[in-house]
């Protein structure tokens, strides 16, 4: 990657203006910072310019009609849809607990919460087999009363995409739940409301923004979740088989399948995210 | 070796730095600067890509190498065949490539192909690999065709994959198969967990993986026997002198040992 | 006696400890400087803050104390803070409505309560608005028909005319105070200011560290305070003295010296008072047997319109004293801080009584 950045590099410092030869400390100083910033924003564009211009274009229909595409996209569209509603089932009480919890308790729940976001994604794979494979602590149990098989079925992708989004809902939602004034709450309850009253008429609406933010990340997460899903729930089309999946299966073979199917989930991802940011994002 | 999935991220980053054509790294890196091609310079970084079958016994045979040859540096990345190959045709640095089964070579760009080394290492057989309990009762191929079993074989892009497909193909068997996994070493890992009632790898998977699979052999008339071609794209003595070490007799017993048969 | 109360919860190294007593139909006002505990005591009072001691009892019902704590919403209870806290994402009526549909009252009947309490207040015609699209005062009688519309046994008000503007306030006391009259439970409001108090109370308490320090009905505390901080707020000179005989014209012993009192003196132990309007300024030692007089010195001088409050340190113990006097003897006695002059109160505008 760092042949790019020389390349880059020329045309983010030519704005900085020079009014006197040689520049003058203002303008030394704004260089300064726009040529890491600069850095920056190619480092992130210049892969999705680079999968544009790779792209075949004329042909991306038929590259998308190849028999592993859409099978993937429908799982991904259900399994996401699957995991950001249970995010927000199970998610948006449990932020509304910690945002107005502030034990040690509480704390060290949020620590706990917050470890997905930095385990890698393969070692909550694992994790998740430990806990609900056929021999894990729930799997066992499960699969002995319930005749019930988790790895590799669609429950084990929702559960995979659970496990990795759950905490960015969490923790974008128990941010914008911290900003309603518990003053509310305290005023709501002396009305005679009960804490779930206050949750869902108080909590809920005015924290709306958050949570729909909160779903945006999780869904972004989900959509994109690769190694704890083939590592839990394995990789078989119409199944298990993720669009991000699909990629990295059909790069071996069918490389311009795999593009489209990256153009496919770019664009699904931009639209949704572009949604989100006229309504809730800001 | 349970975690496969990062594997992804250097195959994709290699797949796009290519495609930006900001990577101009032609497959073969090291020049062939000494005129004594006999003695390695004792200087050079060898880059080997191979097969995630072949993980034992060549990490054995470069770290003999790098003993033998104080100053060189073996570096091995194991994928599957077919990846590495992706990797090798948008243009990531390599020296030697080790891959299972001759399918993958397809992928390889035909110049590089041409102006290679060649020599094939080894062989291989498919067999069936079981938990050490064996939940499923297998005892033969025939035995897959239970239903009940889950079952996980290599993806169908890649050699493991192709071998174990043409195998239930010729013995008209079909299992219940849960998963495809992108390469060998995730389909047995599968099987050591205990997830899977059984997967279909090769014979040297099954002999390094020891105690924690059971393996049950496929008679020769149903199998299919996968060749182990080595390429290297480089006259650098370092080059040259471990792909001699791995095809001699020595890279020989070393891999007989890891459960493959001789070329 | 429907309320009875004796709130004790711990705050830091404070601890609040108030007796709270409030009939059907009366309003305490609880009086006190920042930090003195009184949000403290209503939020005990709420069911917001646990106590930690005491108890708190309505209508011989425990609320909290012996082993019992009743959630808010188990409490009939109305709470308006200083900042309105209507839920912005409801509208007036919805928000009026929002306590009797918590208590499980139907909404046609809930918003037909809610519609009475708005129209009560005089503010009916803002039912449909936004809090954001209502004034502040307009929000406050909002919220104060919120706190209403749940009938509750015990109102309690938090600074609630505080957060209004000067122009504003006088209107929603007024409000207030029509709409108190009318209420048949029981209220406590919490200020630090005197206006709200003297205009909305039968009865006061003034907490001071977390204690009660003086209560009375308003027309007692504004004659006879019996503590520097009460004195300050009803806007009497207040010094504490020791009473030498009995009889008029006999002086009570203070900080300042003798004092002659048109009370005299005794007993033992008294409180002298007088107003700030009673001090005259002499910037000549004043002749005359039946003055009190002392030498000053002007601490600071603030004008109020045609009057002026001046801050005096008198005495050699340079004991703080508040004079009223016109803007004129401002000019003609050429106030300002460091000015030496000599400060006189009349016997007859001294008041003693006992500690």
């Amino acid at each position: 990657m760092t042949t790019a950045t020389p390349g880059a590099s020329p045309e983010h410092g030519a704005p900085v203006r020079r009014p006197r030869p040689g520049l003058s400390r203002p303008g030394l100083s704004r260089a300064v910072l726009l040529v890491p910033a600069g850095l920056g924003v190619a480092l992130v564009v210049l892969p999705l310019v680079g999968l544009l211009l790779r792209t075949d274009w004329p042909r991306i229909l038929e590259n998308l009609s190849a028999p592993l595409v859409w099978p993937a996209i429908r799982l991904s569209l259900l399994t996401t849809l699957a995991t950001v509603a249970v995010c927000c089932v199970l998610g948006t009480p449990l932020a509304w607990l910690l945002a107005r919890a502030d034990g040690r308790a509480a704390s060290w729940l949020r620590a706990v919460l917050t470890v997905p976001v930095v385990l890698p994604p393969v070692v909550g794979g694992v994790a998740l087999l430990m806990a609900y494979g056929r021999r894990g602590v729930v799997g066992a149990p499960v699969l002995e009363l319930l005749g019930l098989r988790l790895p590799f079925t669609p429950t084990a992708v929702v559960l995979a995409q659970v496990f990795v989004s759950l905490p960015f809902f969490v923790l974008a939602v128990e941010g914008a739940m911290r900003g309603v004034d518990a003053r509310y709450d305290a005023v709501a309850a002396t009305l005679g409301a009960s804490p779930l009253r206050v949750f869902t008429r108080v909590a809920l609406p005015l924290a709306g923004p958050g949570i729909a933010s909160g779903a945006a990340l999780a869904w972004a997460r989900a959509l994109g979740e690769f190694g704890a899903t083939i590592t839990f729930a394995g990789n078989f089309e119409g199944r298990t088989q993720t669009a991000p999946l699909a990629v990295y299966v059909a790069l071996q073979n069918d490389p311009q399948a795999a593009i489209a199917l990256s153009i496919a989930m770019l664009a699904v991802s931009l639209l949704v995210l572009g949604l989100l940011r006229g309504r809730w994002l800001r | 070796m349970t975690a496969r999935g990062p594997r992804a991220t250097p195959a994709a980053a290699a797949a796009i730095v290519a495609a930006l054509g900001l990577a101009a790294c032609s497959p073969a890196t090291t020049e062939d600067t000494s005129a004594d091609a006999e003695v390695p310079t004792g200087e050079g970084v060898v880059t080997v890509l191979a097969a995630a079958s072949l993980t034992e016994p060549l990490t054995a045979l470069a770290e003999r190498y790098e003993a033998d040859n104080p100053g060189v540096t073996v570096r091995i990345s194991f994928g599957s065949s077919t990846t590495l190959a992706q990797q090798i045709a948008e243009g990531a640095p390599v020296d030697v490539y080790a891959s299972a089964g001759e399918s993958a070579l397809d992928l390889l760009p035909e110049d590089v192909a041409a102006d290679a080394g060649r020599a094939t290492v080894a062989r291989n057989t498919v067999e069936i690999a079981t938990p050490p309990d064996d939940p499923g009762g297998v005892s033969s191929l025939a035995d897959l065709a239970d239903p009940d079993l889950d079952v996980v074989l290599c993806a169908d892009t890649v050699p493991c994959g192709k071998a174990a497909d043409e195998v239930l193909t010729a013995a008209g068997v079909t299992p219940n198969v849960v998963s495809r996994e992108v390469d060998v070493k995730a389909t047995l890992t599968k099987v050591t967990l205990g997830e899977a009632d059984a997967a279909m790898v090769y014979h040297s998977d099954v002999v390094s993986a020891g105690d924690d699979v059971r393996g049950v052999e496929i008679p020769d008339a149903d199998n299919v026997t996968l060749v182990y071609p080595m390429l290297w794209f480089s006259q650098d003595p370092d080059v040259v002198g471990f792909a001699d070490l791995v095809r001699g007799t020595d890279g020989t017993s070393a891999l007989v040992e890891a459960g493959f048969l001789a070329p | 006696m429907s309320l009875d109360a004796l709130v004790r919860v711990r705050r830091g190294v404070m601890t609040v400890e108030v007796p709270l007593a409030v009939d059907d139909g009366r309003v305490v006002a609880v009086l006190g400087p920042n930090g003195a505990g009184k949000t403290t005591a209503l939020h005990a009072l709420a069911g917001l803050v646990p106590l930690d001691g005491g108890h708190v009892r309505v209508d011989g019902a425990t609320w909290a104390g012996d082993g019992v704590h009743r959630a808010p919403e188990d409490r009939a209870v109305g709470l308006l803070a200083a900042d309105h806290l209507l839920f912005p994402h409801l509208g007036a009526l919805a928000n009026v409505a929002f306590g009797p549909r918590s208590r499980g009252v139907d909404r046609r009947s809930a918003e037909r309560r809610a519609r009475e309490e708005l129209d009560a207040l005089g503010v009916g015609d803002l039912a449909g608005r936004r809090p954001s699209a209502l004034s502040h005062g307009q929000a406050q009688r909002v919220a104060l028909a919120r706190a209403l519309a749940t009938d509750p046994r015990l109102l309690l008000l938090d600074e609630p005319l505080s957060a209004l503007d000067p122009a504003t306030r006088p209107h929603v006391r007024a409000g207030l105070a029509a709409r108190l009259r009318a209420y048949a439970g029981m209220t406590v409001v919490v200020t630090h200011d005197p206006l709200d108090a003297l205009t909305l109370a039968d009865h006061l308490v003034f907490v001071e560290d977390g204690r009660v320090v003086q209560e009375g009905s308003p027309a007692e505390v504004v004659q006879r305070p019996r503590d520097p901080y009460v004195a300050q707020v009803v806007g009497l000179n207040l010094l504490a003295g020791v009473g030498s005989g009995t009889g008029a014209g006999d002086a009570v012993t203070t900080a300042l010296g003798p004092v002659v009192t048109r009370d005299g003196g005794a007993d033992r132990d008294a409180w002298v008072a007088f107003a700030p309007s009673a001090v005259a300024l002499y910037d000549e030692r004043p002749h005359g047997s039946t003055r009190n007089v002392w030498s000053a010195t002007v601490g600071s001088v603030e004008l109020v319109g045609q009057s002026a409050r001046v801050r005096l340190l008198v005495g050699a113990a340079q004991t703080p004293l508040v004079a009223e006097v016109t803007a004129g003897s401002v000019a003609g006695l050429r106030l300002q801080a460091g000015t030496r002059l000599w400060a006189g109160v009349k016997a007859s505008e001294v008041t003693s009584y006992p500690r």
